[in-house]
């Protein structure tokens, strides 16, 4: 199982030039929230590659992971910047994008250069015997998680319920006075000055029925809140005619 | 992958892979086109009307020529549509729907063309934990479709469905654990062999209820279809969707439908194996029988979908919510630490049943002292709020209650207007004329 086969190669190629890919999108889209599924794409094919290196629990685990923690990373992206938030194109220092890219690509190279040269003939050592020897990988992980590293396990579950609990505390709002019923609000709201119900709707013409077009009240007089406020703010609101009305009215033979 | 276990998976020929892969995507497609008719029919039925019956016998082929003239339609993009992200999230949504299937398995091992080969298309130790992996990217799907549309109902569409699935799945996973702990593994076959004797649902029936909760909120369906609910939000993350697009979205619910549906087989009804009256005959887990079973099961927990549909009305938005954290993941977690608590005294600790009879009575007294008390705040409560109802109903009625006519509260007295002719007064005038 330590050889590589032709199926792992393809896969690896396959899976890590996309990882770099979404690597590469992460850091040149403009928008926050491409960034965001850039991320997405780079966690899915490292979770494939875990799964091609015999690490199917840490693969799967992967995606289910980073897959949520992506979609906060989003939905921050939407509470905090904005919907359709973009980088500006200005450099707030002077020449800073270039020493940048020269030093990614500087650090790129080492790294490669590096890691490459040492792990070139490096043949994989007791996979089989950590997979195997209590029954598969899942056992395998289970066994050590709860015995020798028990103590790093429980420590970093303690953290994390710490900062769970902590983000709790901060959001939480102490209430003063007894949540209002469904029946208070209700009652509260036919106290209130507003309007208690569904406002009236546009009114419905033979020729007009839009929304900028006002409902008649009984005396022939145009309902100001048949209307929505930003189409009056606006100006845009149809004035009645009421020669039309009168029109339409003699026609039907109505008595005025 | 690894070894020994799962020895007969992955040996396949591989145009035994590709046939596999062909009828289970013809497969979900078929199933996806009949469960559309079905549940039209049964929502009909349950309506008092008769639904679909012109196109094809019963009007089976019905959701086909819905599907020709959906694909046939003018496909209207919005101008704010950001197109990479629009175009890609319908297809990711029924990519994955398709793509969870690979681990379901439909019966044991059979012959095809002379090849001995489990009804499953590939399975390996963490096959559980793939699909609920499958699902979390399927989200994507939704809420970039709500997010790309450029327009606010789906946005909203989409926010809500990312939280609500995100919820659910929790509760969803947690229901998994205990199977987990019985079965001792996490893939699919084993865990159905491993419910040979019993089922699943039985033993471990909170769990399967959890389950089956989530698994309605997972799948965005009635009563828990609030991120589609027409009534506030249009059409909800498929508002702005049109062609075919849209169909791939209708693919994608039909599918994961199957899909939740098909999980549920898998690992509380014992997944291919017969039922009890029918596991008697000898044969009845042998062959192609269990594929039967299978679809019967799959079956049965599609049209509880369509059950809902027709009798639930929608949840409010807070309450689901509540629901879901409040009362769904603390009652999985409560089930995990008894199940385990249950398991470690059996295997671990020598307990007789004695003993575990008498742990059992324990808990139970607990219990019962329990709810006496909780039943005494409760009867506080409630006398607490007669007495305000009393009070509020000892006020008079007061027919204009700040500025807009309302109807006297039971128990209140209406008085009579203050138009003339219901005037006490002048009545009694025109009597004495």
């Amino acid at each position: 199982m330590t050889e590589v086969n032709l199926g792992e190669e393809i896969v690896f190629w396959f899976s890590g030039g996309l990882a770099v890919l979404g690597a590469l999108g992460l850091i040149l889209s403009r928008k926050a929230v491409h960034s965001a599924l850039w991320v997405a794409l780079t966690m899915i094919n490292l979770a494939v590659l875990y799964i091609t290196n015999s690490a199917p629990f840490l693969g799967m685990v992967q995606v289910v992971v980073y897959t949520g923690a992506v979609m906060m990373l989003f939905l921050f992206v939407l509470m905090v910047v904005g919907v359709d938030s973009s980088d500006s194109l200005i450099e707030t220092l002077k020449g800073q994008r270039l020493v940048a890219i020269v030093l990614a690509v500087g650090l790129a190279i080492l790294l490669v250069a590096g890691i490459g040269a040492g792990l070139t003939d490096v043949v994989p050592v007791g996979l089989d015997e950590a997979n195997g020897v209590d029954g598969g990988n899942v056992q395998g992980i289970a066994r050590l998680l709860f015995t020798d590293y028990l103590v790093a396990f429980e420590v970093t579950s303690a953290l994390l319920i710490t900062a769970a609990l902590g983000a709790m505390v901060l959001a939480h709002r102490e209430r003063w006075l007894p949540r209002a019923s469904q029946e208070e609000l209700s009652k509260a709201r036919f106290i209130s000055t507003g309007h208690p119900g569904n406002l009236p709707s546009s009114g419905t013409y033979a020729r007009h029925n839009a929304v900028d077009t006002p409902a008649l009240l009984p005396d022939g007089s145009p309902s100001a809140q048949s209307i929505p406020g930003p189409l009056v703010a606006r100006g845009d609101v149809r004035p009645v005619d009421h020669h039309e009305v009168e029109q339409i009215e003699s026609l039907g033979g109505g008595s005025k | 992958m690894t070894g020994s276990q799962f020895g007969v998976f992955g040996i396949d020929p591989w145009w035994l892979v590709l046939l596999k892969v062909l009828a289970i995507f013809v497969m979900l497609v078929l199933l996806t086109l009949f469960t559309i008719w079905w549940e039209r029919r049964v929502v009909s039925r349950m309506q008092n009307r008769i639904g679909p019956n012109r196109v094809g016998p019963f009007g089976l082929l019905q959701s086909l020529m819905d599907g020709f003239k959906l694909a046939l339609k003018e496909e209207i993009i919005p101008k704010a549509a950001h197109l990479g992200v629009y175009w890609i999230a319908p297809v990711i949504s029924a990519t994955a729907a398709f793509l969870a299937f690979a681990v379901i398995p439909f019966g044991p091992t059979v012959s095809i063309f002379g090849v001995e080969t489990p009804l499953q298309l590939t399975d390996f130790p963490v096959s559980v934990l793939y699909v609920l992996a499958i699902a979390s990217i399927g989200i994507y799907g939704i809420v970039l479709a709500g997010w790309s549309s450029g327009s606010t109902y789906p946005l909203l569409g989409g926010l809500r469905s990312s939280a609500q699935m995100i919820s659910y799945e929790i509760a969803m996973g947690m229901s998994f654990v205990a199977v987990f702990l019985y079965a001792g593994s996490m893939s699919t076959s084993e865990i159905i062999t491993a419910q040979e004797p019993i089922w699943f649902a039985v033993i471990l029936l909170p769990s399967f209820l959890i389950y089956v909760t989530s698994m309605v909120g997972e799948t965005n369906r009635a009563p828990f279809d609030l991120p589609e609910a027409e009534g506030e939000l249009v059409g909800g993350f498929h508002t702005e969707y049109s062609s075919l697009k849209f169909a791939l979205f209708f693919l994608a619910e039909y599918i994961n439908m199957v899909t939740v549906s098909a999980l549920a087989t898998t690992l509380f009804l014992g997944g291919w194996l017969a039922p009890w009256p029918i596991s008697l005959w000898e044969s009845a887990n042998t062959g192609w029988w269990p594929l039967l079973w299978w679809l019967i099961k799959v079956q049965i927990f599609i049209f509880v979908f369509i059950w809902l549909r027709a009798t639930l009305p929608r949840l409010r938005y807070d309450q689901f919510m509540k629901f879901g954290w409040k009362v769904l993941i603390p009652a999985s977690i409560i089930w995990i630490m008894i199940v385990a608590a249950a398991r470690v005294l059996r295997n671990d600790i020598e307990f007789s049943n004695r003993q575990l009879l008498i742990a059992g009575a324990v808990v139970i007294a607990v219990l019962l002292i329990g709810s006496w008390f909780a039943q005494g705040a409760l009867d506080r409560r409630e006398a607490a709020r007669k007495l305000i109802r009393e009070e509020i109903e000892s006020r008079p009625y007061d027919p204009m209650a700040g500025g807009f006519p309302v109807p006297p509260m039971p128990g209140q007295q209406a008085v009579l207007t203050t138009r003339r002719s219901n005037n006490p007064v002048v009545q009694q005038e025109a009597i004495d004329g």
